[in-house]
C-alpha cells in the first residue's frame, strides 16, 4: 500500500520504516518515548493535554477524544474498559490496516497512554475479521509489549495494570459503530443501542467505556512527545492536527496520504496521487467515504478540506475515504452499488433503515436497469427526509444522506436512463461507462 | 446398517483449539463474550459453523442455542455450510466496482463455472461477492485462503486460479 505525507507527517512518522512493526525498530525510532513523561504526569493532566490538542474521532464521527475521555466517570467501583475500533469498514476506508501492519506499536503506545489518563485497566482491539495479516502483525506487537513489561501486571513499576486483548469481527459493517461494536465484543448480533446511556457510563459488559478509533490513539504518542499546543498550531480552527486520508477510485496513485487540515481538497488530491486517472477529467468527489454526500467536480476544487468547510458544504471529512469519480464513472451505477451496501449492512433493528435501505436499492437499481420512472427519480429524493434522525443509530442517515446528494446533483443521469428508448447494453461502467451509452448522456 | 444417531457428528474442540480456548475463557468477564472466538477456534478447526457445532458452544458457554444461532446468523464470515477448498471472496463495493471488479467476477464464473453463492461440484472452488473488504487503495481485489489478492489484472486471477487447480500455492502467483 503506498503512503505518503503532503507536508507535515505525524501518524504515518514510521511507516517508511521497514521494521517498525517491531518493538526493536520502533523503538530505534523514539518509539514509546513518551512515556516516562506520561507516567511522571497526572491521570487528569494527561486528559488536558489531549483536550487542548483539539484531536477529533478519527473513525468518523469526529468527536473530540479529550472531552470523550472526560465524560467517563472518576469514581466508580465498575472497572473501566477501552474498546479499540479497528472494524474500518467505512468504504473507501484503509488507513487504520496500515497502522496495524506498519505501525502496531504506535497503537499500543496510545493504548497505554488513554489507559493511563482514564483509569482503565483492559482494552479490547475490535478488529474486522477479513484483516487477517493486520491481526497477525498487531497480535505479535502485543506480545513483544507483554514481554518487555509494557503491558501486563505492573507496567514499567507505575503499579497499573494494562491488558490489551486483540478480538476479532466476523463481517457485520454495522459493528463500526460503537455500541454495536460494544454488542458485538459481548458475543451478540451487532445491533446498535439506544443512546443516552452513553458508552463512558454504560458500555461494555455494563461498565464506563472509552470507544476510540485505531487512527485517533495512534496519535496520541505525538500529541504526548509534543505537546496538546503544537498539536492544535496545526491545521485549522477546529480541525487540528493531520489526517490520513484514504484515497481511491479513478486517480493516477490510489493510496493513503497525510495532511494537515485546511488545503484545498482537489489541490491535495491531485498533489498525493498525480490526478484522475489516465488524464480523464473529474466528474466527482466523495470525501468522507461512502456515507458523504457527493461533490461536483468544480465543489471539490472550490472547498478547504477540514471539519468545518465540509459540513459548510453539505458533506463531510468522515473516515477520511476520499473517493474519486471520473467522466466515464456513471453516477447511477455508483449510487445503485452504494445503495446495495446499506441494504446488505443494515443491523435490521429499525424500520426506516431496515425498509430505506431496500427501497432504496430496489429503486437505484430498476433505473439503472432502464425500467425506471420518472416519478422513481423523486421517490427515491422524498424517501431520504424519513430516513434521517429516525433510527437508534445513523446508518439509514448514511445511505440518505449520499442518496439525496446524488439524484439532486446529477439528476440529468438519472433522467438520461429514465428517458432512453433502450436500455445501455452492457450493464454500466466496468471501470466506466458503456461509450455509446456515454454519448447519449 | 447406521442408526441415525451415529451418524449424527458431535463437535468438539480438538486438543489444540481446547487449550486456546480455556485461555479465551479467561479474558473475558462474560462467558456470552467468549462466542465469536469460540466460533472463530470452530472455523479454524473445521472451516464451517455446522449446528451441532453451535451446540457445542452454546452448551460450553452455559448460552441459550438459540443465542449462538443469532449470532452465526448475523455475521456474514460465519459460513453455515462447507465451503470449497479455495473460497473465494471477491469484494463489489464502489471503487473495486469502479477499477473493473465486475469484469472479474464474470471472468471467475467463466474460469470455475460458478456464480456468486455457488460451490463447484468437484469441491475445489466456492465464490461469494462480498462488501468492502478496506483495501481499496488496491483495487480491484479478493480475499481466498486468509490472504488478499491486490491490485488484480484478468492475467493475475487466470494465473491464482491455475494455482489452485494445479494443486500449487495460489500466493506465489500474487505478482504483476
Amino acid at each position: 500500500m503506498r503512503y505518503e505525507a503532503v507536508g507535515k507527517k505525524l501518524i504515518g512518522e514510521r511507516f517508511d520504516v521497514p521494521d517498525a512493526y517491531t518493538r526493536a525498530g520502533y523503538e530505534r525510532d523514539g518509539g514509546y518515548r513518551s512515556l516516562d513523561k506520561l507516567f511522571a504526569m497526572k491521570p487528569e493532566e494527561v486528559i488536558e493535554e489531549v483536550k487542548r490538542s483539539g484531536l477529533r474521532g478519527r473513525g468518523g464521527a469526529g468527536f473530540p477524544a479529550g472531552m470523550k475521555w472526560s465524560f467517563v466517570p472518576k469514581s466508580t467501583d465498575k472497572p473501566k474498559y477501552l474498546c479499540v475500533n479497528a472494524d474500518e469498514g467505512e468504504p473507501g476506508t484503509f488507513k487504520d490496516r496500515l497502522i496495524l501492519e506498519h505501525d502496531p506499536h504506535a497503537l499500543i503506545e496510545g493504548i497505554i497512554i488513554c489507559c493511563y489518563a482514564v483509569g482503565i485497566g483492559t482494552a479490547y482491539v475490535y478488529v474486522r475479521g477479513e484483516y487477517d495479516h493486520p491481526i497477525a502483525r498487531f497480535q505479535g506487537a502485543v506480545d513483544e509489549a507483554y514481554a518487555a513489561g509494557l503491558l501486563g501486571k505492573n507496567v514499567r513499576g507505575t503499579g497499573r495494570d494494562i491488558d490489551v486483548v486483540v478480538h476479532k469481527g466476523a463481517g457485520a459493517y454495522i459493528c463500526g459503530e460503537e455500541t454495536g461494536l460494544i454488542e458485538s465484543l459481548e458475543g451478540k448480533k451487532g445491533q446498535p443501542r439506544p443512546k443516552p446511556p452513553f458508552p463512558a457510563v454504560v458500555g461494555v459488559f455494563g461498565c464506563p467505556t472509552v470507544v476510540n478509533n485505531v487512527e485517533t490513539l495512534a496519535a496520541l504518542p505525538w500529541i504526548m512527545n509534543n505537546g496538546g499546543d503544537a498539536y492544535a498550531a496545526l491545521g485549522t480552527g477546529k480541525s487540528t492536527g493531520t489526517m490520513l486520508f484514504s484515497i481511491s477510485g479513478m486517480v493516477e496513485r490510489p493510496g493513503v496520504y497525510e495532511t494537515e487540515f485546511g488545503v484545498n481538497l482537489w489541490d491535495f488530491i491531485e498533489k498525493a496521487t498525480g490526478g484522475v486517472k489516465d488524464g480523464k477529467k473529474l466528474k466527482a468527489v466523495i470525501p468522507g467515504g461512502s456515507s458523504a454526500p457527493i461533490l461536483t467536480a468544480d465543489e471539490a476544487r472550490a472547498v478547504t478540506l477540514d471539519y468545518e468547510s465540509l459540513a459548510a458544504a453539505g458533506t463531510m471529512v468522515g473516515s477520511g475515504a476520499i473517493m474519486v469519480l471520473d467522466e466515464d464513472t456513471c453516477v447511477v451505477k455508483a449510487l445503485e452499488v452504494i445503495m446495495r451496501f446499506y441494504a446488505h449492512e443494515s443491523c435490521g433493528q429499525c424500520p426506516p433503515c431496515r425498509e430505506g435501505t431496500y427501497w432504496l436499492y430496489r429503486l437505484v437499481k430498476r433505473i439503472r436497469e432502464g425500467k425506471g420512472r420518472l416519478e422513481d427519480i423523486d421517490l427515491i429524493v422524498s424517501i431520504c427526509p424519513d430516513m434521517l434522525g429516525r433510527t437508534v443509530c445513523v446508518l439509514a442517515d448514511a445511505a440518505a444522506m449520499p442518496a439525496a446528494s446524488y439524484v439532486k446533483k446529477f439528476r440529468h443521469e438519472f433522467e438520461a436512463y429514465v428517458n432512453a428508448e433502450q436500455p445501455p447494453e452492457r450493464e454500466i461502467p466496468i471501470g466506466g461507462i458503456d461509450a455509446e451509452w456515454a454519448s447519449r448522456l | 446398517m447406521e442408526t441415525a444417531a451415529a451418524q449424527k457428528s458431535t463437535f468438539a474442540f480438538n486438543a489444540e483449539n481446547e487449550a486456546k480456548f480455556q485461555a479465551l475463557v479467561g479474558k473475558y468477564p462474560t462467558k456470552q463474550a467468549v462466542v465469536l472466538p469460540a466460533l472463530w477456534l470452530v472455523i479454524e478447526q473445521q472451516g464451517w459453523v455446522s449446528t451441532d457445532a453451535m451446540d457445542y458452544v452454546a452448551r460450553r458457554l452455559e448460552q441459550a442455542p438459540v443465542a449462538v444461532y443469532a449470532v452465526v446468523e448475523f455475521y456474514t464470515m460465519f459460513l453455515t455450510s462447507p465451503p470449497g477448498r479455495h473460497h473465494i471472496q471477491l469484494c463489489h463495493t464502489l471503487t473495486c466496482t469502479m477499477r473493473g471488479c465486475e469484469d472479474l467476477q464474470a471472468q471467475i464464473t467463466e474460469e470455475t463455472g460458478i456464480g456468486p453463492g455457488e460451490k463447484s461440484e468437484d469441491g475445489l472452488f466456492s465464490f461469494e461477492t462480498v462488501e468492502c473488504l478496506g483495501s481499496c487503495g488496491t483495487a480491484p481485489m479478493m480475499r481466498m485462503g486468509n490472504r488478499y489478492y491486490e491490485n488484480l489484472t484478468r492475467e493475475k486471477l487466470a494465473r491464482v486460479i491455475r494455482a489452485c487447480r494445479e494443486e500449487r500455492d495460489p500466493a506465489a502467483e500474487d505478482h504483476d
